[in-house]
């Protein structure tokens, strides 16, 4: 296949430009060797080096080439793509060039990162250039279409972080949409008692933020509700929310709790969410008194009438505003947004998973999670802890790591039970005079003011046994370990392993993503770690944002995160969808499909195949038509079309083919 | 068989992946950011889906001189575009059978779903098929038109002979 190009004037004169990026690339490929050899190459009118590309001085070579007439297409070869295409197409701009005539060479990725011989990745990083150079002189200029963007922004989740991101949105004076599964936004912050490391108060700082929601103009809040599909692209999603019953309406509920007094059950007789299954609710309840909105629930599963069809509904009659409703049905609502924030969260490890901690055996070893509850003042002991027995305990452990740092669980860190763990100490000391034994494998404290709490914790005489807890069982070897439970664990500060009888265990269970991130991801067309958190698009340069345009995460859904932490990302998250929005358009990769009229036979076998309904078919003409505002450049009607008459911008066949050959036949 | 063709140990072939750029490039991307070494025989054409492959890509490839194919795309229903993998992978059943006929051993073109966050996938089976192809040996392809279908376990003998396909 020769190289001319059919679709410009003249000679491509192609210029190629070999990034050192410091030694990362230089330090593994032969730089100069790339260079000479890009020489050799048809249509390469320029081949230089460059210690770093994408400064400014590198970007101002092409420039100054384009300008010169030297080259009218751009070859760089450095970085992946998805980190700096953007970077030198610009630079094309700026030179005066299209910035459609450029592709880049993956040689640091692709090649010096992953290669340790020097031989075989120049050999490797030469094979790329020449596909780059051959490609590139089928390029046309491009222009990239520009597209409103709705104003109005979903954010998903009402703990902190969606709180925090909701509240940000509105004040800008954008209208948000904040769903959240639960009857009560909160989240897991909601039921803390205490935050480290300023021990402030949870509930006083998060239920002013939460009134804040119900009350901002701006804000609609839907609770007890979940997102049921996302259509669309960046600047133009169509969601759909499924509202949930509460058979209770929202709008005429005041909270006043004479349904709750009054219900047939008298009694609380099933676990309660709020509390973690420590205490019982009814099955009409609000899950507690500061839930936002105030407004009851009826939990079908439980409630008599809903179960046998026989109530009295006392519920109903004593309800002087007759906000129940028995006949409340599941709602669809459908919304535009121009941009999604994901504040999904997490959910705290299974700590019935690790047998040998004895959780769900021995009724005193405690989730971290349900000790949170106890030592709260709103909890279901008023905030004394008090073991199943009444009594206080006198010595208790607290286990660290249990699903963390884990080969058999998670192997990352969960980033906040070291600090969560020493504030648990903390308050049990403070409210039992308990010995408090902290088993912990390395103390993680960086954040500001947590290496000092730590430090205080000491001072308080909290007793810290570096070494992970070998097993809990409540097998006595002495009088003194008799109706205790024993940890056992090796303290490799001692060099031995040490018995200790307690009579409450705390496990500091780790975070892990929500059983159920893997569907959202797909529903919003995202990636997923390997341990399921939300991928972001890059670790440090781009950590709210997403693969896919206009989505954003906020929170710990995106990894374990703490609460300043989960704030400051909210912000940003909201920031970075304002912006987009601010812009008022997005502009499309010109990527789409085109027909060539002239070679289309009317076949329609493209039709069905775009799953963006973007193809139609032009009777009267006897062809296909491309919509490219519907069209997202996959490109699959382009590989099915069995005469080559639908190409793909960017794409298309002819660069394909060329980028094959001078990925094999040079080197 | 192809031992035969090609005693050497000093065979490097060269392999072309298609990857998808949303899951599988983004995975080669992250073995890079993660520096985990790998065969350096597998060159990437990045395609914005794997339903973007035309199995016309593939016998090119081999054409121009590749000895394996490997074509990296979004875990079944992970596509950026909804079911374009799936799309890829009826192509790449039918495109067997030719393979096949043609005397072309089936281990030469492989597909794998490799998910973004899946780097070490990605390393395991560029490492895994550049071993299975040194194996095979080249590919010779021009050699291979010569051979009749039903002799092409003993290619050696048979390419000397000349025939048809």
């Amino acid at each position: 296949m020769s190289a001319v190009n059919s679709s410009s004037n003249g000679t491509p004169k192609v210029g190629v430009y070999v990034c050192h990026c410091g030694i990362n690339i230089a330090g593994v490929i032969d730089v100069k060797a790339v260079v000479e050899f890009a020489k050799t190459l048809p249509n390469v009118t320029v081949a230089q080096e460059y210690k770093f590309m994408c400064s400014d001085p590198g970007q101002e070579l092409i420039g100054k080439d384009l300008k010169e007439g030297k080259i009218d297409r751009v070859v760089v070869a450095s970085c992946s793509p998805l980190m700096h295409e953007a970077t030198f197409r610009r630079a094309m701009a700026a030179g005066g060039g299209n910035p459609f005539l450029f592709q880049m060479a993956n040689i640091r990725e692709h090649v010096s990162w992953v290669n340790k011989d020097k031989a075989t990745a120049t050999q490797k990083a030469k094979a790329l250039v020449a596909a780059a150079v051959r490609r590139v002189v089928f390029h046309v200029p491009l222009q990239k279409t520009q597209v409103p963007v709705n104003s109005d922004v979903l954010i998903v989740g009402g703990g902190i972080s969606g709180i925090h991101a909701a509240l940000t949105m509105a004040d800008a004076g954008r209208k948000v949409y904040l769903v959240e599964r639960e009857p009560t936004i909160g989240g897991h912050m909601a039921k803390f008692d205490k935050t480290f490391p300023t021990l402030d108060c949870s509930a006083c700082i998060l239920t002013p933020k939460m009134s804040q929601v119900r009350a901002h103009p701006n804000i609609t809040l839907w609770t007890y509700s979940e997102v049921a599909g996302v259509e669309g692209y960046v600047g133009n999603f169509k969601a759909k929310i499924r509202r949930k019953p509460k058979y209770v309406d929202e709008n005429l509920c005041v909270g006043c709790l004479e349904c709750i007094e009054a219900c047939i059950f008298k009694k609380g007789k099933f676990k309660d969410e709020f509390n973690v299954g420590l205490s019982l609710r009814k099955p009409i309840y609000i899950p507690f008194p500061q839930a936002t909105p105030l407004v009851a629930v009826i939990d079908p599963e439980t409630c008599a009438y809903f179960r046998t069809g026989k109530c009295k509904q006392t519920c109903a009659e004593v309800c002087e505003r007759k906000a129940i409703n028995f006949d409340q049905k599941e709602e669809i609502k459908e919304i535009n947004v121009g941009a999604i924030i994901l504040a999904t969260g997490f959910k705290t490890f299974d700590a019935a998973r690790i047998s040998r901690y004895g959780y769900g055996k021995y009724p005193t070893v405690y989730t971290s999670l349900e000790v949170e509850r106890l030592v709260n003042a709103a909890g279901p002991t008023g905030g004394e802890v008090l073991l199943p027995n009444g009594q206080k305990p006198k010595a208790v452990g607290i286990v660290h790591c249990v699903g963390s740092r884990d080969e058999k669980t998670n192997r990352y860190c969960s980033r906040v039970c070291c600090m969560y763990s020493l504030k648990l100490a903390h308050l049990i000391h403070e409210r039992t005079g308990a010995e408090v034994y902290n088993f912990y494998i390395d103390m993680r404290t960086p954040g500001k003011g947590y290496e000092e709490f730590y430090d205080r914790l000491m001072r308080e005489n909290v007793h810290f046994v570096r070494g992970r807890v070998a097993e809990i069982s409540d097998w006595a070897m002495t009088p003194d370990e008799e109706g205790k439970l024993v940890i056992r664990a090796e303290d490799t500060l001692v060099g031995a392993v040490r018995r200790i009888p307690v009579d409450m265990v705390v496990l500091s269970v780790g975070l892990e993503a929500q059983p159920d991130a893997d569907e959202v991801r797909r529903m919003f067309n995202i990636s997923c770690s390997s341990e399921g958190w939300f991928l972001e698009r890059h670790p440090k340069l781009a950590p709210v944002s997403t693969f896919t345009d206009g989505i954003f995460l906020a929170g710990a859904c995106q990894g374990p995160k703490d609460i300043p932490d989960c704030v400051a990302q909210a912000g940003a998250a909201a920031a970075e969808a304002l912006a987009l929005i601010d812009r008022g358009h997005v502009e499309l990769e010109p990527n789409t499909a085109f027909v060539q009229e002239d070679f289309c036979s009317g076949c329609k076998t493209c039709v069905p195949l775009c799953p963006y309904s973007a193809i139609s078919f032009d009777t009267s003409k006897n062809k296909a038509a491309v919509n490219g505002a519907l069209c997202k450049g996959c490109g699959t009607c382009v590989a099915a079309c069995p005469s080559g008459a639908l190409q793909q911008n960017l794409f298309t066949d002819e660069e394909i083919f060329n980028e094959i050959e001078g990925v094999v036949k040079y080197v | 068989m192809s031992e035969n063709i090609h005693k050497s140990d000093s065979f490097e072939p060269r392999i072309v992946a298609f990857f998808c750029n949303w899951c599988t490039y983004t995975a080669a991307d992250l073995a890079g950011t993660a520096r985990m070494t790998y065969a350096p025989n597998a060159r990437v054409v990045r395609i914005m889906c794997s339903g973007r492959l035309d199995p016309q890509f593939i016998l090119a490839a081999l054409r121009d001189g590749a000895d394996g194919v490997l074509i990296g795309g979004c875990h079944p229903g992970d596509c950026h575009y909804q079911e374009g993998n799936y799309k890829a992978l009826r192509r790449f059943i039918l495109l067997k059978r030719m393979l096949a006929s043609l005397g072309i051993e089936e281990s030469r073109v492989r597909l794998e779903w490799i998910a973004a966050s899946e780097g070490e996938k990605v390393q395991r089976v560029i490492n895994e098929m550049t071993d299975t192809v040194r194996r095979l040996g080249p590919l010779r392809l021009e050699q291979r038109q010569m051979i009749p279908a039903e002799a092409h376990g003993s290619a050696h003998a048979a390419a000397a002979h000349g025939g048809n396909v």
